[in-house]
């Protein structure tokens, strides 16, 4: 069990020291870029968009609900809301959601060309297959997942607003100023920082698994498994590491 | 030419090739035979660097391959063209895009030379109004002519062919046979077939290698092959009722 997960790691490693080397033609990597942001990013958006005002809004009733106290205020829904949404709802499990969504199409893409001989077909041409299938990947995931995640929390702020105001628990008053009030824009910061992480961890994660594929469509299909439970608990391990060093 | 010089191979505790050597000679169509699981792919494989070797070396023209590190490998791989069992065909990509993609990655050539260029490899090989189609969309035969037209696309020195014909009727086997052929004899490649189809070798075979049970067991022309009184051999290609009528007359 030991020796496998050393064997893992280092053969992860491997894998990353494969994908830094000099493109063979920059113009088609920077195509693929392209490509794969319309793929991992615009492709997300509705599940985001979605999962983002419900989170929302649950957050915002299930804190109004826990702070029935007549010695805190009512604006303090907001603030609850609006700092539990920044710093660990959208970056985290909209990271999480999309470890599913991505990992697994990532995963599943990359393995069955494994499976089909298409890596090969790439090696034989001279091509470094590895970076040239995972690269755009994780550069596009990079630059795209911030603004996923800055959709995500302004929609869940939204979506809280609109659940506080129309239960009439929190009203529109109180929840504005509760998300104006005493805000860190660091907290913003943190939440992209652990978005990049997050969106490494991913699209690496997974275009790895999906390269070691060996055999049928059966291992495809438990390489895009093992991608997404990987993915997922690297996410969980790196933001109690990260909340730890930055926030602690 | 291609030598292929002692070379071992072993997956674990399985010895699947054991001191092969053989060589591939230029312009001529070189078969690699033998039964499934034999090691005919994984002698390919190793010949072409998708496998490292355990021990042995092969050499392309003199140059040692197998010494070679994958950016000295890089302008020996752009001399191969090789077709594979299923294709491998770009899923993604259109029958155009597939044949371009060589072009695209290791030449500087323009968008309409490069199209000139796909146009004339889909030509060679008798594919035609099939550029727009995605290899979902076409026939297993149209799916090995792209993939020959992927091959040649960058006028290979070597063309390396993996069980061209599985999964084909006969007659577009012998379809897919002769265009292997002409082209060999057009491009002056060194083309190294591997087959188990008795057809392909009575049709197309030049150079024969034998495998059997990881060694290389016999080597020699068709003309050799027919008087050879080697019983693994002759057990092997007159396995069906069709060859063994063949033999008798």
């Amino acid at each position: 069990m030991l020796t496998k997960t050393w064997f893992e790691i280092g053969r992860y490693w491997k894998f990353m020291k494969g994908l830094f080397v000099k493109p063979e033609k920059f113009i088609v990597y920077y195509r693929q870029v392209m490509h794969e942001l319309v793929s991992i990013g615009v492709g997300a958006l509705g599940i985001v968009a979605l999962t983002s005002v419900f989170m929302g809004a649950v957050i915002t009733l299930q804190s109004a609900y826990n702070l029935v106290n007549p010695m805190v205020p009512l604006y303090a829904v907001g603030i609850v809301a609006r700092d539990s949404i920044i710093l660990e709802f959208s970056p985290t499990i909209i990271m999480l959601v999309l470890a599913g969504k991505i990992g697994s199409s990532i995963a599943s893409e990359i393995g069955t060309m494994r499976v089909t001989e298409q890596i090969d077909a790439l090696e034989i041409m001279g091509i470094n297959s590895s970076g040239y299938l995972t690269l755009p990947k994780i550069v596009a995931g990079l630059l795209i997942c911030p603004f996923v995640v800055i959709i995500s929390i302004f929609l869940g702020i939204i979506g809280g607003w609109v659940a506080g105001d129309m239960s009439g628990i929190v009203p529109s008053a109180d929840y504005i100023r509760g998300i104006q009030d005493q805000f860190l824009p660091f907290n913003i910061v943190f939440a992209l920082i652990k978005t990049l992480v997050f969106a490494y961890i991913i699209t690496s994660v997974s275009a790895y698994h999906g390269f070691h594929t060996d055999g049928g469509a059966l291992e495809v299909g438990q390489s895009s498994t093992k991608a997404v439970v990987y993915s997922s608990i690297f996410i969980l391990i790196f933001d109690y590491i990260l909340t730890q060093l930055i926030l602690a | 030419m291609i030598k292929v010089d002692h070379i071992y191979k072993t997956f674990g505790e399985k010895t699947v090739l054991d001191d092969v050597s053989c060589t591939f000679e230029t312009g001529k169509v070189n078969l690699i035979i033998g039964q499934s699981g034999m090691g005919k792919t994984v002698l390919m494989k190793c010949t072409v660097g998708l496998f490292e070797v355990d021990k042995g070396a092969v050499y392309f023209d003199g140059r040692n391959f197998s010494e070679m590190n994958f950016k000295e490998r890089k302008p020996i791989r752009q001399e191969i063209g090789m077709v594979f069992q299923g294709g491998a065909l770009f899923d993604s990509l259109t029958v155009e895009q597939n044949v371009m993609f060589p072009l695209n990655m290791f030449t500087h050539m323009t968008q309409e030379e490069k199209l000139d260029r796909v146009n004339f490899c889909l030509q060679r090989v008798n594919l035609v109004n099939a550029n727009k189609l995605f290899p979902s969309e076409i026939s297993g035969g149209m799916k090995k002519r792209v993939a020959i037209a992927r091959a040649i696309s960058m006028n290979p020195k070597y063309l390396f062919c993996d069980e061209p014909n599985s999964g084909l009727d006969p007659k577009t086997s012998i379809v897919i046979d002769n265009l292997i052929m002409e082209l060999t004899e057009e491009f002056g490649t060194t083309t190294v077939v591997n087959t188990h189809d008795m057809n392909s070798l009575t049709e197309m075979g030049e150079k024969i290698v034998f495998i059997y049970k990881g060694k290389n067991y016999w080597e020699g022309t068709f003309e050799e092959l027919e008087m050879s009184d080697n019983p693994e051999l002759i057990d092997f290609v007159y396995a069906s009722k069709i060859m063994k009528r063949m033999r008798k007359h």
